[in-house]
């Protein structure tokens, strides 16, 4: 009878598990009854998307679940039509767009980012000064030392040493890298792919540099090796106090990045009555504005399949666009500026919720 | 590696015990068990094809637009959809052997020591603690590499190999010391296999039975003649095993290597310059790909690194089987 006992308790060890397994699945359902939204993409606006997320469930009861796995994940899930809405550091190309489960896509920028360039030049205390052409050069190894003629140029106060610049670049897809070549592209006609030049995306064929895995790890490999430069999201460099570099935008000022600055640049394009929002502003004409600025964005069906979460997710952006935007400024987040949150808002009504049975 | 075999009656061919539910004349729960164990054995191979299957069909537009090209340029450009994945399988092979060069010699040392000099006290806690490497996170050796190894590989090591020693005339060990490397790769990735080979090193050292090292130092032998004539020839093939090990955790090994190796598309002899691995360029790029040719790329990546793991270790299994069958001194 032992080989039946021992039978018999696998049977009953087997089916323990499974009820285990039955019951975690229940749990894991009741509570993702709980959740009413839910939308994966963006790593860039994680901080403050969550805190508006929960500021909202606070004020409202309505819980969305947001998961930062990359825009490009986002976009992914999004078009597959896995999630409710996407996120976005760089809008979705003509090509995706086709590609969508439930037809056409709406953009809704919701805040402003900046990347910033961030240096390690040891004995300079005042912020170096750059212009797009000359970083660009730096990062195609055409300008390879510290004491290049047109460094100086821009920073005559400033004894720069005869050292060798070293370049650091993200490795990882990102959407900082989409934001820093867009500029590049946009301020050097060199860097364009039309003049043979690495051209823009979030993982482009660098032609020099060493390549930090996530803003830390270029912010460390900065840090640590004199005479280097990179590029790392504003919120970062604040947070970890890093040398920031000021940056010459179109009107001919040198900018330093700053809530301000950055809505500024947003403030600064002038957008067609008609724009589907999938605009850069990088390297944009506002007087005052950071040049290496951009927006996020929500990724939105037109039309969307299920009624009762679009009504949802319409009243959190609509809140997004009020409320919201206000806590953006403490998370080193630039709010829209406030006409454009205005036009954001009225655009809502376009998405068109269906009828209820 | 026991000599001693014992004879056990295959327990099929026992007559079950008296009352027990028996099928042709053998035991139902003998039966279920051989079953439940077989599908489990089977299980193993099936996944693996699976996975195999999956990887490649998922890779196939990236391997049918390149073809051979794949494995041979070195253009990674995901803005022109250009992929070539020379340099990632270079770094692989060149990082996972460079750590094995540096970490087998340490991990046997520490084995020897541990097998044979070791007082009994001293012992267990040093096993602990050799054995708790290998229960780091890859992320805190990687971060530990970059506040850490990096800057003394920079100011220290990289200089001294090239300027003192005068190794920066040879072309393994010119150029800038940027610190991120395929050296400071190979640096943590023997740091983190040292664990595994001195572990089933040890073991296998303990195992050697006490009348082999007692002939031999019955012979006159010194105890390092004992230690190199007796003992490590009959530990051979599991030391080698041990090895093998190893170099299956470092060829694979994503998340450290990453954060080191400075990630750099480019074939350099140099160890100071930067390089990437197969695994390095799935993590980094794989969240953000999103045309289907840069994803499909990643994937091939992925079945590379597979033949590539596949190759290193039947090689290895080669070397073992023919060490192995080498009468023993």
């Amino acid at each position: 009878m032992r080989f039946l006992a021992i039978a018999l308790s696998t049977v009953t060890v087997l089916g323990t598990a499974c009820s285990g397994r039955d019951s975690g699945t229940g749990d894991s359902a009741t509570s993702t009854a709980g959740v009413d939204l839910n939308g994966a993409g963006a790593t860039f606006p994680y901080p403050i998307y969550s805190k508006w997320f929960s500021d909202y469930a606070a004020a409202t009861g309505v819980k969305i679940n947001y998961q930062s796995i990359g825009s490009g994940g986002g976009i992914r899930q999004f078009s597959e039509g896995i999630v409710d809405f996407g996120a976005s550091d760089g809008p979705m190309s003509d090509d995706e767009l086709t590609r969508t489960r439930h037809g056409a896509v709406l953009h809704f920028p919701t805040v402003l980012g900046a990347v910033v360039m961030t240096y390690n030049l040891g004995a300079v205390n005042t912020p170096l000064r750059l212009s797009g052409d000359v970083i660009s050069d730096i990062y195609m190894k055409k300008i390879t030392k510290w004491n290049d003629s047109r460094i100086a140029a821009l920073n005559p106060s400033v004894s720069l040493p005869a050292t060798d610049i070293i370049v650091v670049h993200r490795s990882d897809g990102s959407g900082t890298t989409y934001v820093f070549t867009d500029y590049l592209n946009s301020a050097s006609a060199s860097w364009t792919v039309a003049a043979g030049g690495p051209g823009r995306g979030k993982e482009v064929n660098w032609p020099v540099g060493l390549g930090g895995q996530g803003n830390e790890g270029v912010a460390g490999q900065v840090k640590q090796t004199p005479g280097s430069i990179g590029y790392v999201e504003l919120a970062y460099a604040k947070q970890n106090q890093l040398p920031i570099a000021l940056i010459r935008n179109k009107a001919g000022e040198f900018v330093e990045p700053n809530i301000a600055s950055i809505t500024a640049a947003a403030a600064g394009v002038l957008l067609p009555s008609d724009t589907d929002y999938r605009v850069s502003i990088v390297n944009g004409p506002g007087a005052g504005g950071y040049p290496i600025s951009s927006f996020t964005w929500l990724l939105v069906y037109k039309t969307p399949p299920d009624a009762a979460k679009a009504k949802k997710l319409v009243d959190f952006m609509r809140w997004m666009y009020t409320a919201g935007q206000q806590s953006a400024a403490a998370l080193d987040y630039a709010p829209l500026p406030g006409d454009l949150a205005q036009r954001l808002t009225t655009r809502l009504s376009e998405i068109s919720l269906p009828q209820t049975p | 590696m026991t000599d001693t075999v014992v004879a056990t009656p295959d327990p099929a061919e026992r007559a079950p015990p008296d009352g027990a539910l028996t099928l042709a004349g053998r035991s139902i729960g003998d039966l279920i068990y051989r079953g439940l164990t077989t599908v489990f054995a089977v299980a193993i191979p099936v996944l693996l094809a699976f996975i195999t299957f999956e990887v490649v069909a998922a890779a196939w537009p990236a391997l049918r637009q390149f073809g051979f090209g794949f494995l041979t340029s070195s253009t990674w450009d995901a803005v022109r959809g250009q992929f070539g994945a020379a340099p990632m399988i270079y770094g692989t092979v060149v990082s996972s052997i460079l750590a094995l060069i540096l970490a087998a010699p340490l991990a046997l040392g520490v084995a020897i020591f541990l097998s044979e000099f070791s007082p009994r006290w001293l012992r267990q806690p040093l096993s602990f603690l050799v054995d708790l490497l290998a229960a780091i996170p890859s992320v805190v050796y990687g971060l530990w590499g970059m506040f850490v190894l990096l800057p003394i590989l920079r100011e220290s090591v990289m200089p001294f190999l090239r300027d003192t020693l005068g190794l920066g005339r040879t072309p393994f060990f010119s150029g800038p010391a940027y610190g991120n490397s395929m050296l400071a790769a190979a640096v943590i990735l023997a740091i983190m296999i040292l664990p595994y080979i001195s572990a089933v090193s040890r073991e296998v050292l303990m195992a050697v039975p006490r009348s082999q090292r007692e002939a031999a130092l019955a012979m006159g032998a010194t105890k390092w003649e004992m230690i190199r004539d007796a003992v490590i020839p009959y530990a051979r093939s599991g030391i080698l095993g041990g090895v093998i090990l190893g170099l299956g955790r470092a060829l694979g090994e994503t998340m450290a290597v990453t954060m080191l190796i400075g990630n750099r598309h480019e074939i350099s002899p140099s160890l100071f310059a930067p390089g990437y691995t197969l695994a390095s360029v799935i993590a980094n790029e794989f969240a953000e790909a999103t045309t289907v040719l840069h994803t499909s790329a990643l994937m091939a990546c992925g079945a590379v690194l597979l033949v590539v793991t596949l190759v290193v270790n039947a090689i290895a299994r080669w070397l073992v089987w023919s060490v192995a069958r080498e009468p023993k001194s």
